[in-house]
């Protein structure tokens, strides 16, 4: 039997079934981008699964080799094209540390205000998809709709709705206008409302309870072996955030909650990030009170040069702890090499843990509560 | 003894099941059904009607283009900091000489194929003699206009 495997498949069975592989993927509309899934099945359960990537890699950390620091900056936004303006952040504070820059309040306020818009904004992409792949189309539109509201607010004030490209070493490209304040209050508003209707739409439904219920067990353990992080780590029971166990810009300053489920199951990582969607609300607020209407936006501007040295910045974005690692062999505009630990690709390598045992269609409910971005794994 | 044990809560969860499991699909639809007959909740575009009254954000990134007065003038003195900024070598500046002898514009290569519409080069320019334009229908069948030269007139500045 040994012989006969694909390569990457480990475990032996005792059986007197046959067994089959089929790939799922690269082009199946619920993994999320090209993603293979080599499967060996027996019968309709899952016995083993190996996950293939590489199909869109773009060599992105090479490419950084050839490139200057404010070059990268907008390059970070086509990693987790859902999360672009957070990776901009990941990518400037590990910049701001070389270039030993302060942040004033105002632009550490904007800063903040984008992030949670970011979060929200994605978190509105797995509600959208987790009904979608679920088999419920309406869901996907619904979540779509309040994600594009962010999307407008995001066009007006960085020019751009996906890629970004918007935070600088010092503070942002431009200034927030006017219309910011009042425009993200009546998001709030409207999504105050909405996420009544979304929680009743789905968070109860017999459906979405039997499929996701007791699904795809991720334990604490495990979780913490593979390098999970963000809400599939805190669905698994582990409190860490890195706002809360490292906090960066002024997030220290905001009264807001983590939250952490103990099943690690799939409708639990539904449940935590809905729940963070409320966070995320809660810190805007805060923002919006005390958002400073005099002073600076930006430091005094300098040229983005970094000394000799290794500098390192980590953030929490949607899908988890983003890490940018910059190595400066020599003072100047070019870095040596640029590192970016991205959130997805260990929720992908526990994938496997996960299914093992479940059926072929339950796969399907997991990676919709792994969230992940493919772009993002191949790079 | 076991088997009964464990046997009548399930008959009572699958009981008590069979009563919510259709009242949370009603709650579910109910939602769908306020979405579909109140107009407020309409977020439909006519986007091919409303053509005239959809106007972009002054800041979107649209197309690259050179800040003209009327006469076609403009500021840009050949010194190719936007072209060192471009991510994806997008823009050729190609100076010439003018009578003085002095570095002067010649053209302004645009490719607009391979822009990524990212602004590094607007915010490069130290004179400020480009920005990017609102225009969001860009697509086009000829490729061929996609390589733009967007000065009007040579030897400014
Ligand atoms: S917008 Fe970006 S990609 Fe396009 S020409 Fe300017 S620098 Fe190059
Ligand atoms: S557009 Fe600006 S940056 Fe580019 S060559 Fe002209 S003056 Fe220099």
């Amino acid at each position: 039997m040994t012989g006969m495997l694909p390569p990457g498949f480990r475990i032996q069975r005792e059986t007197n079934t046959e067994e089959f592989f089929i790939n799922m993927g690269p082009q199946h509309p619920s993994t999320h981008g090209a993603l293979r899934l080599a499967l060996r099945m027996d019968g309709e359960t899952i016995v083993e699964l190996v996950p293939h990537f590489g199909y869109i890699h773009r060599g992105m950390e090479k490419q950084a080799e050839s490139m200057s620091y404010l070059q990268y900056i907008a390059l970070s936004d086509r990693q987790d094209y859902l999360t672009a303006i957070q990776n901009n952040l990941g990518v400037v504070i590990a910049l701001e540390k070389g270039m030993n820059i302060g942040v004033p309040e105002k632009a550490e306020y904007i800063r903040v205000m984008l992030q949670e818009l970011g979060r929200i904004a994605s978190h509105l992409v797995f509600f959208a998809c987790f009904g979608g792949d679920l088999g419920g189309q309406t869901c996907l539109l619904y979540g779509f709709k309040e994600r594009e509201m962010i999307h407008d607010i995001l066009e007006e004030v960085t020019g751009s709705r996906l890629t970004t490209n918007f935070f600088r070493p010092g503070g942002s490209r431009y200034d927030v206008p006017d219309t910011f304040i009042p425009r993200v209050k009546a998001f709030l508003d409207h999504m105050d409302d909405t996420m009544k209707d979304y929680e009743r739409f789905l968070s109860k439904n017999i459906i979405v309870l039997e499929r996701s219920k007791g699904i795809g067990i991720l334990s604490k353990e495990d979780a913490i072996a593979y390098g999970c992080s963000g809400p599939v780590l805190r669905a698994s029971g582990v409190n860490f955030d890195v706002r809360r166990a490292n906090p960066y810009s002024i997030y220290d300053s905001f009264d807001f909650e983590v939250p952490v489920t103990y099943n690690g199951d799939c409708y639990d990582r539904y449940t935590v990030r809905i729940a963070e969607i409320h966070e995320s609300m809660k810190i805007l607020r805060q923002c919006i009170d005390r958002f400073p209407t005099e002073g600076p936006w930006r430091a005094k501007e300098k040229p983005v040069r970094l000394p000799v040295g290794r500098y390192y910045s980590e953030i929490e974005t949607a899908k988890g702890l983003y890490a940018t690692y910059v190595v400066a062999a020599t003072t100047g505009e070019k870095p040596y090499r640029i590192h970016t630990r991205g959130p997805s690709f260990p929720h992908i390598a526990a994938l496997n843990k996960m299914v093992q045992g479940h059926k072929i269609s339950d796969l399907v409910t997991i990676l919709a509560t792994l969230d992940p971005v493919i772009p993002e794994i191949d790079r | 003894m076991q088997e009964s044990s464990s046997f009548i809560p399930y008959i009572k969860r699958y009981l008590k099941r069979c009563i919510t499991g259709p009242w949370s699909l009603l709650c579910g639809l109910s939602v769908t059904f306020k979405y579909f007959i109140d107009p407020r909740r309409i977020v439909t575009e006519q986007y091919p009607e409303n053509r005239k009254t959809l106007k972009m954000h002054p800041r979107y990134r649209g197309r690259l283009e050179m800040i003209e007065d009327a006469d076609g003038n403009n500021h840009c003195t050949a010194c190719g900091m936007c072209e060192r900024a471009c991510p994806n070598a997008s823009i050729n500046v190609l100076s010439t000489k003018n009578i003085a002898g002095k570095k002067v514009l010649g053209r302004y290569v645009y490719h607009f194929a391979s822009c990524t519409q990212c602004g590094l080069c607007v915010e490069a320019c130290p004179f400020g003699a480009i920005r990017m334009n609102q225009d969001f229908e860009v697509a086009t069948t000829d490729p061929n206009t996609l390589e733009m030269i967007l000065n009007k007139k040579e030897g400014q500045g």
